[in-house]
Formats: structure tokens, C-alpha cells, sequence
């Protein structure tokens, strides 16, 4: 009897393991991770996926519609839009991820001392959020990124710096619910520093809602990415990316919509399955919503 | 009670700030516990006897008083004096569901004091130590990499004095360790814990608010009531003969597993008093049977009114004959 329970893996609760087959009960979910593989896949083997370089110009076949040669179209310079999409995708989710790994880590580790310390240094952290939250955070973004010039790494840490408040406050909130528990008293009982506290046992139980919000973090990154780029504050052409693309065929809507539909499309989908995935996760991540 | 004290403990007082005032939940407590010996700590939920033994081992800080430990105040400690005097003075939880980190396996646990102590200098020191530690409170060696969910709330009670055994202390706070298991498992642990005081010469203080459990481990036993030790003597004594009008009514609510066992039964009236603000004067005195004028005036101090024998009530003396 009881080897037969020795036998059970360790982590039979709240490993990754459990997670998975728990996601993979719902179908949303599992349509939202393929297609984020998918995305991850086209991003880095982009050079043999796209038929054309990204910004290789042939004016004779301008504003061509798809077609068998150029799946979708070209734009005014005759660059293949497909390749430039594909192309895009690495732009995307470098911004994406790279621009919440910023916030998360800011934002956790602010929310972190926040939370463990309290008091007077809670109180001037989260106010300081709350100056950031109160500012609408697209609108953050624009005025840190007009402050700081165009260009990718810029763009990453305005996106980042924007939506840094939001982790701050989940972080700050799953800390104090643990802090107060029999097991950080335990861990001070026996001599464990501050540091150690917050890294072994505080963070480690408070990942879930950080995944999931990080998760729906990059869906939004790549939008407000896309977003300033739409504007001119972003990536500046003629590096594809999907904001600026979108950008650059809205003079044309009219005449050759395709021009701002593919780079459209490929934002909306890449967003919906980062949304699927988290919203799947959240649930996964819960066991109390176990059935 | 001489050269042989461990601890000593002297006007001790912890008031918390809340919103209503100064909640007094430890005030000016004193006793002395002897090397080897087991002090039992008894009184109702929200008597302040956790807050007592956490302000001990300074988890909390003290608003004032002593704690000497061999005669040196630790209260005064650094916090880097206090790091090493972690390894000497120890505390098992009351609770093992919550008193482990649910992601650390059971050698996580138990190495976590080895390793932040730099006890064990190698690898493979330390697992032999676990691995000890696990053989002397009685865990099976194959559970080592096991979780606490996994796991009994009996064994999950043993990681919790393995963990506190690690670091072999001289003292340990033992908060309430077996309240939160059932009954055939309270047995186990406690003989665990009695027969490890026996083979390693550990001093415990046995917080609790089971006399039936306390009277089992306890040498000399304290009876708190609002903060305050009302009474403090051997144990068979104070089952004997209690002298405090709580202690009497407290004994009096132990059951007796006998059917048609008919005893006197001394119900107290009313509530406990809130423990904010507390007025002067006794702090059982409004719901005391033997209530004089000078109770609500006069707060009584811990008198020994025979050797080894405390009680805080100004008509102790009267009382014992008047129960007897």
C-alpha cells in the first residue's frame, strides 16, 4: 500500500506536469499554445520561410494583390508582404517577451520589497504606481517613448515601464497573502535571511498569477508596440514591423486594403492566442476551479 | 531553581498597536525555567501564550522586559548575535499544514536550517544529516524526496521537529505541536518529543490549551489568562490542589470518561474582557466567585506563597482552604 503510493511522482499536485493535463482540457487553450509555437517557430526560422528579404525593393511589381508569386501583395515598393509579415513576427514577440521580462522584473521585485517590508516604504512605492496607473498606459508609452527617440530597444522599455505598475500590484498582493504564513515565520525561526525568504519561499508561491498576467502581458505588449509604431514612435521602416506596416498601408486602404489587413490579421491572431493560452493557464494554474 | 536556570524571563510585555488601542497581550510576565525541565503552558485561545513563546525566541519583538538565556538578555541581542543564538533556541509550529512551504521536499525542509546556518559544510554532509535527522523523529528514509501534501499531518508535525532539531538547540518553543492532529497521532508525537528530551537533554516550553496533554509532558505548568500567569507550580500540585479561582474552574472542565460521574462543576459567568486598555485591577476579578472590594482596585502580583508554588490572587491563601 504503501509503496504503491511512494510510486506516485513527486509533484503529482502542482507540477508542470499536472498543469499541461489540465490545459490540455481546454481546446482554446491548446489552439492559443500552438499557434504561440507556431509564431515562435516562423520568428526563428524566418530566412527559410520568407521567399523575399524583408526589404528588398522591386518597384516594377508595386502594389501587386496576392497572388501565387506574393501571397499578400506587395506594398508601394514592391516588397513581398508576406516576407515582411513573417519578418515582423520576430520584431513582435522580441518586443513582446523582452518588454514584460522588463516589467515582470521591475514590477516584481518593486511589488516584492513592497509587500515584505510594508509600511512607509510600501506606501511610497505603491503611490509611486498608482502616478504610473493613473496614466492611461498607452498614453505612458507615447510619452516615454517620445521622450526617448525612436527604435527597438526604446520602444521595449517604454512598453516595459508602462505596464510595470500592474505587476508591482500582483506581486505586491500575492506577497502579503503569504508573508503572513506559518512557513515564512518558520523560515525566520531558523535564521533564513530576508533575501532567501522572498526568493525561496515567498516568489516561488506567488508565480501563478505572474505567469498569467505576463502571459496576457505580452499579448498586450506587442499591440502597444504595434501601436506606437502605428504613430512613428517605434520601429522605424524599413524594418518590418506589424504597427508600422499597418502604418504605411493605411494611404492606400482604399485602393489596396490587403496592405493593412495581413499586417492586421497577423496582430490579431498572435494576440488571441497569447489570450487563449492565458486565460487557459489562469484556470490550469487554480485548483480550485479543478473539476 | 538556582544555578540551574536556562531561561529566565523577566517583566516581559508585548502590546500591539490596534485601531481600538494597546492590545496588552503579553504584560509583565516573569518565570524561570530550569535546564531539562518541561514548563507547560496552558490558558484559553487568546490568552497570549503563542505571542509568549514567539516573543521568547524574539520571531516577535518584545515592548520591554528581559528574556535572559543563561543569564544574558537576548532581547538586546544585534541581529547578527541573534543569527547564532537561532541555532540554540528553537520552535516547532502548531500547525503543519501551514508551518511548511508547500514547494520544498522533505530534505529541502530539513537541510533549510543546515543551510542557512552553514552548519554542514558539504553536499553530502548535509544529506547524511537529513537523513539522520529523519531516523531520530521516526520518518521513514524513502519519503525523502516526498512533499508535505503528500504526506500526514503526524508526519508533516515530524519534518516540522526535525527542522527544529536540526541546528540541536538546548530550548524549544513547542507552540501548541499537536493540536492541530488527531488523537492517536498526538500520542505518537508526544512520546516522540518526550523521549527525544530524554536522550538529548532538551529544555521545552509545551504551549497548549489541553491540560490533558500538558499534564502528560509537563513538569512545572503555567495557567495564562489575559496576558497575565495567574498561577505557576509543579504539576501535581497544581492538579491537586489549584489555588487561583481560574485554575479551579479551568480543572473543573476537564471531562471525566466515567458514566454517572456527577463533580462540581464551577461555570464561569461571562466572556473573556477584551484584552485592549485592560482597567487596573484583577483581570479575572469580573467574573470571579470570591470577588472582595480589593480586586477591581489592586492588580495582584505573582506571590510564591509556598516554595515553588506562584499565584496572582490577593486571597490565594484563604482560597485553597476553601475549596479543599
Amino acid at each position: 500500500m504503501s509503496e504503491q503510493i511512494n510510486k506516485q511522482p513527486g509533484q503529482s499536485m502542482h507540477g508542470i506536469g499536472a498543469v499541461f493535463a489540465r490545459l490540455r482540457r481546454s481546446p482554446l487553450a491548446m489552439l492559443g499554445l500552438a499557434a504561440v509555437i507556431a509564431l515562435v517557430l516562423i520568428a526563428v526560422f524566418a530566412d527559410y520561410i520568407a521567399p523575399y528579404g524583408y526589404a528588398a525593393q522591386d518597384l516594377m511589381s508595386a502594389f501587386e494583390p496576392p497572388s501565387a508569386n506574393h501571397w499578400f501583395g506587395t506594398d508601394e515598393f514592391g516588397r513581398d508582404l508576406f516576407s515582411r509579415i513573417i519578418y515582423g513576427s520576430r520584431i513582435s514577440l522580441q518586443v513582446g517577451f523582452i518588454a514584460v521580462g522588463i516589467a515582470v522584473f521591475a514590477g516584481g521585485f518593486l511589488g516584492a520589497v513592497s509587500g515584505y517590508y510594508g509600511g512607509r516604504l510600501d506606501n511610497l512605492i505603491m503611490r509611486g504606481m498608482d502616478i504610473l496607473l493613473s496614466i492611461p498606459s498607452i498614453l505612458l508609452a507615447i510619452a516615454i517613448a517620445a521622450s526617448l527617440g525612436p527604435g527597438l530597444f526604446n520602444l521595449m522599455i517604454a512598453v516595459g515601464i508602462s505596464s510595470t505598475p500592474n505587476y508591482a500590484r500582483i506581486v505586491r498582493g500575492s506577497v502579503l497573502s503569504i508573508r503572513n504564513q506559518e512557513f515564512v515565520e518558520a523560515a525566520k525561526a531558523v535564521g533564513s535571511s530576508d533575501l532567501r525568504i522572498i526568493l525561496k519561499h515567498i516568489i516561488p508561491n506567488c508565480m501563478a498569477p505572474i505567469i498569467v498576467q505576463s502571459t496576457l502581458g505580452v499579448a498586450i505588449a506587442i499591440l502597444t508596440a504595434a501601436g506606437l509604431s502605428f504613430i512613428g514612435l517605434g520601429i522605424q521602416p524599413p524594418v518590418p514591423e506589424w504597427g508600422a506596416m499597418l502604418s504605411g498601408g493605411r494611404e492606400y486602404i482604399r485602393d489596396y486594403a490587403y496592405m493593412t489587413i495581413f499586417p492586421g490579421l497577423a496582430i490579431m491572431i498572435s494576440i488571441l492566442a497569447l489570450n487563449f493560452l492565458g486565460d487557459g493557464l489562469r484556470d490550469a494554474l487554480d485548483p480550485k476551479l479543478k473539476q | 531553581m538556582t544555578g540551574n536556570t536556562i531561561v529566565e524571563v523577566k517583566n516581559l510585555k508585548k502590546y500591539f498597536h490596534t485601531k481600538k488601542g494597546m492590545l496588552h497581550a503579553v504584560d509583565d510576565v516573569s518565570f524561570t525555567i530550569d535546564k531539562g525541565e518541561t514548563l507547560g503552558l496552558v490558558g484559553e485561545s487568546g490568552c497570549g501564550k503563542s505571542t509568549l513563546g514567539r516573543v521568547m525566541i524574539r520571531l516577535l519583538e518584545a515592548t520591554s522586559g528581559e528574556v535572559r538565556f543563561y543569564g544574558d538578555d537576548i532581547l538586546k541581542y544585534s541581529s547578527g548575535r541573534m543569527k547564532d543564538m537561532r541555532k540554540r533556541v528553537q520552535i516547532v509550529f502548531q500547525d503543519p499544514y501551514s508551518s511548511l512551504n508547500p514547494r520544498l521536499s522533505v530534505s529541502d525542509l530539513i537541510s533549510e536550517p543546515l543551510l542557512v546556518n552553514r552548519v554542514c559544510g558539504s553536499t553530502a554532509e548535509r544529506t547524511g544529516r537529513v537523513l539522520e535527522l529523519m531516523d531520530t523523529v521516526g520518518l521513514a528514509r524513502r519519503l525523502v524526496n516526498s512533499y508535505p501534501h503528500e504526506l500526514d499531518g503526524g508526519r508533516r508535525q515530524r519534518i516540522g521537529i526535525a527542522r527544529s532539531l536540526a541546528l540541536s538547540p538546548e530550548f524549544i518553543v513547542l507552540d501548541e505541536p499537536v493540536s492541530a492532529l488527531d488523537v492517536c497521532i498526538q500520542a505518537q508525537v508526544l512520546n516522540l518529543l518526550n523521549s527525544l528530551q530524554k536522550q538529548f537533554g532538551y529544555t521545552y516550553v509545551f504551549i497548549s490549551h489541553n491540560l490533558s496533554v500538558v499534564k502528560h509532558v509537563s513538569d512545572r505548568i503555567a495557567v495564562m489568562y489575559l496576558g497575565k500567569i495567574v498561577e505557576m507550580s509543579d504539576y501535581q500540585s497544581l492538579f491537586k490542589e489549584p489555588l487561583h479561582p481560574y485554575t479551579q474552574a479551568l480543572l473543573s472542565a476537564i471531562p471525566i470518561p466515567k458514566v454517572g460521574e456527577k463533580r462540581d462543576r464551577l461555570i464561569l459567568e461571562g466572556d473573556v474582557p477584551s484584552p485592549i486598555e485592560p482597567p487596573d485591577g484583577c483581570r479575572f476579578a469580573g467574573r470571579c466567585f470570591y470577588r472582595q472590594e480589593i480586586c477591581t482596585r489592586k492588580t495582584p502580583e505573582l506571590h510564591e506563597i509556598e516554595p515553588g508554588r506562584f499565584v496572582a490572587c490577593h486571597f490565594a491563601r484563604n482560597l485553597s482552604r476553601r475549596s479543599s
